[in-house]
């Protein structure tokens, strides 16, 4: 369906390009991971918590709520002057719409992650470089998995009382899958154990992302206006 | 208007079948408590098990109801099934409730702990949390036919969770006992214990239909009279 893609993805570039312009999002998504990056290093005693045993979870918190906080835009973006109605009366079906916003927040986490990352090599002191390649196959699949069912929360929850607390409370259980399978396997990966003990988490997340990405896609329309 | 009559009986009915229930539930309670033989190991604490266990299938019960119901709003469309997947949703929650509560109670007597990170725990706690969320997002729309479709697709979203988030816990170890009446062999239960847990099944399946369809018909009242209001509004008007 090329017809399809090359819609998600005027879509998305459509809100890439206005995050661009502003970077307000971003800059503040970004300041924020900084900061708690920084914070976890003063939230343990370090004579009794190694940096290296807390890294992992510290890197998965940091990155799932930076990603939850990034979502809200998709929508809110969409709210004022309602948008969301020129969108919806374009000829772009509501799949290319769901997999456009879905792009954009890839993009817009993938973007945050990507700095933060180095940041949280440096605070924590773990030697990044030989593991980046599985590392990166990890990011991926677990940033895949929470944005594809937080996209579809935040297309709901934008219409709510309360938006953006209410798409925690909803996104946050979603979270586990992902998160855990991904703070295990990031765990195994800095203590270079052999990937026989963690291709279970690894396929639990592949499976994962292409239950709820097929799921999401499917559902996404009841979440839009009639 | 048709609603309103067959609605008033299914509460009364609802109301009935609930107060029924309530009573058979503390009948087998005195024969639990009384009439059955105290576990060898666990001594009085395995007479919670006589509500956590059937509790739980109450509110597994009731999660199911809601998936499916959500699932087959989003085909039919009938805001009935809307109403029976919230009101299935409400009573679950109460059930996950109790089996939160005494499951910690039970594991403090015999595991020394209130609460571990066990397969079986940590995903009713999620399940629980899922069903908050549920609500919290019914309460936080107004208009009924997008609180329908919301709702609808977060009880799918929920209710495929499930399996993820129990693979997920099970890849961490487990703590919790493991089955001892549907195994592939026969139970390896007294008899007397058997016949005590199996009815207390039975009773709270009867208590959690009674409060179900009380609870259904008693939204269904309440709609009926938002639209009377809202006509009368219009008529006045």
């Amino acid at each position: 369906m090329p017809s399809g893609l090359a819609e998600a993805w005027a879509i998305a570039a459509k809100d890439l390009l206005l995050e661009f312009r502003s970077r307000t999002a971003f800059l503040s998504a970004l300041v924020f991971t900084a900061l708690v990056l920084a914070i976890f290093n003063f939230a343990r005693d370090p004579t009794a918590v190694s940096a290296a045993d807390l890294a992992p979870s510290v890197l998965w918190i940091t990155f799932s709520f930076a990603g939850v906080l990034g979502l809200n835009r998709a929508f809110s973006l969409e709210k004022e002057n309602r948008a969301i109605d020129g969108l919806l009366l374009s000829p772009a079906s509501r799949t290319a719409l769901y997999w456009g916003k879905t792009l954009a927040n890839l993009v817009f986490v993938g973007a945050v992650e990507a700095i933060a990352l180095p940041l949280f090599a440096l605070f924590f002191n773990v030697p990044l470089l030989d593991v980046l390649g599985p590392l990166l196959l990890v990011i991926a699949l677990a940033t895949v998995g929470f944005v594809a069912v937080g996209t579809l929360m935040s297309s709901m929850a934008v219409n709510t009382r309360f938006g953006e607390m209410l798409l925690l409370v909803l996104v946050l259980p979603f979270l586990v899958t992902p998160v855990s399978a991904a703070a295990e396997m990031t765990a195994k990966l800095f203590a270079h154990r052999p990937f026989a003990e963690w291709a279970a988490w690894l396929k639990l997340l592949a499976a994962y992302d292409i239950t709820f990405a097929v799921l999401c896609t499917l559902v996404f329309e009841f979440t839009l206006e009639e | 208007m048709t609603a309103i009559p067959s609605a008033e009986r299914a509460l009364r009915r609802g109301g009935i079948l609930m107060t029924v229930g309530l009573v058979l539930v503390a009948g087998v309670y005195v024969r639990a408590l009384a009439f059955t033989p105290e576990e060898a190991t666990q001594g009085l604490a395995q007479k919670i098990f006589y509500i956590h266990a059937p509790s739980a299938w109450v509110a597994f019960l009731a999660c199911g109801i809601v998936g499916v119901c959500s699932l087959l709003y989003l085909f039919l469309k009938e805001p009935r099934l809307d109403l029976l997947a919230a009101a299935s949703a409400e009573v679950g929650t109460v059930f996950l409730t109790t089996v939160l509560v005494t499951g910690p109670i039970w594991g403090k007597t015999i595991w020394g702990a209130w609460w571990t990170w066990d397969a079986r725990l940590t995903l009713t706690l999620f399940l629980w949390f899922v069903c908050l969320g549920y609500l919290v997002l019914r309460g936080a729309v107004d208009e009924p036919g997008r609180r329908a479709r919301y709702s609808a697709v977060l009880g799918i979203l929920g209710a495929l969770l499930v399996p993820f988030i129990h693979v997920s816990v099970l890849l961490f170890r487990t703590l919790h006992p493991q089955p001892v009446v549907l195994q592939t062999s026969r139970p390896q239960l007294p008899n007397s214990m058997l016949v005590t847990l199996l009815l207390s099944f039975a009773v709270f399946t009867l208590f959690f239909v009674g409060l179900l369809v009380r609870r259904y018909a008693w939204a269904r009242l309440a709609e009926a009279r938002a639209e009377r209001e809202a006509d009368d509004a219009d008529a006045s008007r």
